[in-house]
């Protein structure tokens, strides 16, 4: 697919630089975005990038800060929770606590980047070579968004879904709407298939779908329920035991949305929703590190090629250079500014050892990274941002050195002892064992607690049964109950989580809370 | 490359999170009235119309999810290490429970973490205040739009209504017009006459070629046609007319003053001054709309009356009787020193909760008679109470049957009824 053939010759090379910066003001125009934007697109395609077309928005600040309270969505449906981030954002705004991201940018065809007015010229190319050709990018090759959704459908899909439940609110009132928005929202996290490939959704198809939805899902759940046999009638001890579903599911939306027995359809339209735009989000939740690691990789990558080239001056890259040092610095676990491992930081780091170990590796690369040591850096790159998300990328591409310049350890903490750990640091007995632990800490599975629907007790009182698997004894959140009147709202019947450790019921959550039931 | 579409978007709605901000303002609308009636009691009644910082408690906003709570085994990976060896253990921190927190311990920026804080406008802020006291829109359009306008001559204009025309503008334009379309011909049919004179008086020429009486012809037909042309032109044309036109201005300030009178006396509880002060409040509102200038006096009394401050005037705490009439001598006083009918409108609204010295309602009754009514706008009495009435109440229903523009007298139970009694005193005022 991509062009490796007609490679640049590598930065640093002596070819003789033609002293013609593009422009050495600080002050953008858009004739200048797009003499830049053409020239960055030149160098992004010497290294073979290939993205889908890009559309550049310049915004305000006060636009900025819309986007941001939709989560980047361009256009979404209407939610005070939309409303509190907005308040939030626009609060830490204008205290000047805090700035404004540089770029958002959507994983749409084409895609579409956001550049704030107020950006000074190099912070303009910066965004244009770190969104428009590293994210755009890596939503075009990453096999996560590829697979799980489909960049050309998306803005039609959320139209689609502001009107559905514009409409919505019109017929059955805003207050009705918005407390199914709230339970699907509590339940978002579990509303996303994280195995099975769903269909990609397009919004004519899904208008007409959701037609035929409507006249025939309320039938079929009927059936459902119907077909399901009296108590008294059946007396295969076997058959009672069955359970439904036969299989622990992980996705509690889709359940739900199929098999809840008191939702109107509409209901169940909005459930379809929410869970689609989990999945859509989904991708991104687990390739974050390598998102940004990519996208950082290539403005640095490709604003230094500029430089290569002649295109912009010494001003120029050192204000791109105090920017991008910024983006990438990592606080110490003892910093007052510590809050967990820059995921920029990371990523930028291991693309960039990734590169060297390609362009020179040494006798540890070669140990470690025998099929990648001295091979071609593009197309190695390129495989590893194709074929990865964080879990895997860093359990097969964290290199020591890596570890070694971010001097990470890790550190257990067990609630049966009275001291934390230190289990592994960046030396020679740890790195493995280090580099498990942090591709670990980014599975989704593992950041969340493990729960999926185990039964519903259709001869009985219609129950819905959650099983939450523990991994390492790490119990549920207070929240807990909290989501679960969330669950008993969608579902409409009692509701029951049970932790079980080991085939142990460690803990249980009921809604309607149960009684005492000592006396 | 020419792939790239850049496209500048500032121009286009910025609001596009209004709706957002609206449906959570609205989901926690009574969180904020209880912010916005803390805010009226801290105010000034003057200091009404600006927003207000809502704090909300962070725990009634979550947004609840499924996590892992505190517990169990967990290990993570930091960056920055410095002595640590694998193998090494650090004392849990005491009174943690023995628990700690795998994830960074404890927030570090923690503070305020329990508060979700907020701005809302001017706009809002009264919408809420106005919500409390079941204001109708249109009332509250009224109240809000605090500036009046007059309409003010500047210039003409090529449309408008019949009323508005100038007729001395117009036919001035006529005019005009008719000389532009006419005057040259009326210039050509001058000189074609002329022509026309010297031919006739020429004596006629031999060559019949050159025959006079042909050319006569020729010159009459074409004087006449031009006479008709010109005759065409109208005398007065839609064109020519100019309307008079006139433009919104605010209008020029002047000024009222407003007397506020209260009851302080050990009677008066807290929760009457309360009602009170939101009877002042949109009082002061309701004059904003009309002046410019408005100033407020505050007067209470218990036995004697005195003029204060606003903080004295809502929370200072009396005990003892009760004269009225003393709030009332002082007003007039105040008056007469300091605010000139000629210049002043002076309106007045008067709370209490009924109770006054038998003996003084009669003087009260005098005194607003004689001195006060004569020279104010309007005189509003409240009373807070939800007993029956005393003296001065009949004294005061005397008064105003006799001076049934300028006085009026209301009782309130409950602040859910200060509007609907602010709009019986004040309906025709306001008309």
């Amino acid at each position: 697919m991509t062009n490796l053939m007609d490679r640049p010759t590598p930065p640093g090379s002596d070819q003789p630089r033609a002293r013609e910066p593009i422009s050495t003001g600080s002050e953008w125009t858009f004739e200048l975005i797009q003499k830049y934007d053409d020239e960055i697109a030149k160098c992004a395609a010497e290294f073979g990038l290939d993205t889908y077309p890009n559309q550049v928005e310049v915004i305000s600040a006060e636009q900025m800060m819309d986007a941001y309270s939709s989560v980047g969505m361009p256009v979404g449906y209407h939610h005070w929770s939309f409303g509190k981030q907005f308040l939030s954002t626009s609060k830490g705004y204008q205290r000047g606590q805090m700035g404004l991201a540089y770029e958002i940018v959507i994983n749409s065809n084409p895609c579409i980047a956001y550049l704030m007015e107020e950006n000074t010229l190099p912070m303009q190319a910066l965004v244009i070579a770190h969104a428009s050709y590293g994210h755009n990018s890596f939503f075009k090759g990453n096999y996560l968004f590829r697979t799980w959704t489909d960049a050309s459908a998306i803005i039609d899909y959320l139209v689609f879904a502001r009107n559905y439940v514009a409409e919505c609110e019109e017929r059955y009132g805003v207050d009705t709407v918005e407390e199914i928005l709230d339970s699907c929202h509590a339940l978002m996290n579990y509303g996303v298939d994280r195995y099975k490939r769903p269909a990609p959704i397009s919004a004519s198809e899904e208008l007409r779908r959701q037609k035929e939805r409507e006249e025939y899902q309320q039938r079929r759940i009927n059936d459902l329920w119907r077909t399901i046999p009296k108590m008294d009638e059946d007396d295969d001890p076997v058959r009672r035991r069955k359970r439904y579903p036969e299989e622990p599911q992980e996705n509690i939306l889709y359940f739900i949305e199929k098999n809840a027995p008191l939702l109107e359809t509409w209901q169940r339209e909005i459930i379809r929703i929410v869970r689609k735009l989990a999945q859509y989000f989904y991708p991104q939740r687990q390739t974050q590190v390598m998102n940004e690691g990519w996208a950082t990789f290539w403005h640095y990558t490709l604003l230094h090629r500029m430089y290569d080239k002649g295109l912009v001056n010494d001003g120029f890259m050192l204000e791109f250079l105090q920017s991008h040092s910024a983006v990438v610095y990592q606080p110490p676990f003892n910093s007052p500014w510590y809050s967990g491992l820059n995921p920029y930081t990371l990523g930028f780091s291991m693309f960039t050892d990734l590169r060297r170990i390609c362009e020179n590796p040494n006798e540890e690369d070669r140990q470690w990274f025998p099929d990648i040591a001295g091979s071609d850096w593009l197309e190695t790159l390129h495989f590893a941002m194709k074929n990865f998300k964080d879990e895997s990328f860093i359990q097969q591409f964290l290199s020591p050195k890596v570890m070694r310049d971010l001097k990470l350890f890790a550190i257990q903490n067990d609630d049966q002892e009275d001291v934390y750990r230190v289990t592994a640091i960046h030396d020679e007995p740890g790195y493995r064992d280090l580099r498990e632990k942090l591709a670990r800490q980014y599975n989704l599975s593992y950041r969340e607690p493990n729960i999926q629907v185990w039964n519903v007790d259709v001869r009985g009182d219609r129950s819905l049964t959650l099983r939450h698997i523990p991994v390492d004894r790490v119990p549920m959140g207070k929240e807990t109950e909290e989501v679960l009147r969330h669950v008993h709202r969608l579902w409409g019947f009692d509701v029951h989580l049970e932790s079980v450790d080991d085939g142990a019921t460690v803990q249980e959550y009921h809604c309607p809370p149960r009684e005492l039931e000592e006396d | 490359m020419g792939m790239t579409h850049i496209v500048d978007r500032r121009l286009n709605g910025k609001n596009k999170s209004a709706v957002n901000r609206e449906r959570f303002l609205r989901r926690y609308r009574h969180h904020i009235k209880r912010a916005v009636a803390d805010a009226v009691q801290k105010r000034s009644i003057t200091d009404i119309e600006r927003g207000e910082k809502v704090s909300i408690p962070s725990r009634d906003i979550e947004e609840p999810i499924f996590h892992h709570g505190q517990g169990g085994k967990r290990e993570v990976v930091h960056p920055g290490n410095q002595e640590f060896v694998a193998g090494d253990t650090i004392p849990k921190p005491e009174g943690g429970g023995g628990q700690g927190s795998g994830q960074g311990q404890a927030s570090p920026d923690g503070e305020g973490m329990d508060e979700f804080a907020f701005q809302i406008t001017q706009e809002e802020f009264l919408d809420f205040l106005f919500d409390d006291l079941e204001l109708p829109n249109l009332a509250r359009k009224k109240l809000k739009d605090t500036e009046a306008f007059k309409y003010v001559r500047s210039g003409f204009s090529t449309q408008g209504v019949p009323a508005k025309l100038d007729v001395v503008r117009s036919l001035r334009g006529a005019h005009a017009r008719r000389l532009g379309l006419g005057g040259a011909r009326k210039k050509k049919i001058r000189d074609l006459e002329k022509q026309l004179e010297a031919l006739k008086s020429a004596p006629e020429d031999l060559d019949p070629a050159f025959s006079h009486e042909d050319q006569i012809k020729v010159l009459e037909e074409e004087i006449a046609r031009l006479k008709a042309n010109v005759k065409r032109i109208p005398f007065i044309d839609e064109i020519d007319l100019r309307y008079r036109q006139h433009l919104k201005q605010p209008q020029p300030a002047t000024s009222a003053v407003m007397f506020c009178l209260m009851d302080v006396s050990g009677s008066m509880t807290q929760m009457h001054k309360d009602i009170a002060k939101r009877f002042f409040i949109l009082l002061y509102l309701f004059l904003k709309k009309n002046y410019k200038k408005i100033e407020v006096v505050f007067i209470r009394h218990h036995t004697s009356a005195k003029e204060v401050d606003e903080e004295e005037f809502f929370y200072s705490r009396e005990t003892g009787g009760t004269i009225v009439s003393s709030a009332l001598k002082l007003m007039h006083k105040i008056i007469e020193s300091r605010y000139s009918p000629a210049e002043w409108n002076i309106y007045a609204a008067q709370a209490s909760d009924g109770d006054n010295w038998n003996d003084d309602s009669p003087v009260c009754g005098k005194v607003l008679a004689d001195s006060i009514l004569p020279l104010v706008q309007y005189f509003a009495y409240v009373e807070i109470t939800p007993q029956d009435h005393q003296m001065l109440w009949y004294e005061y229903e005397k008064i105003q049957e006799r001076f049934p523009q300028s006085f009026a007298l209301q009782q309130i139970a409950d602040p859910g009824e200060i509007y609907p009694v602010f709009r019986q005193l004040f309906e025709r005022k306001a008309a």
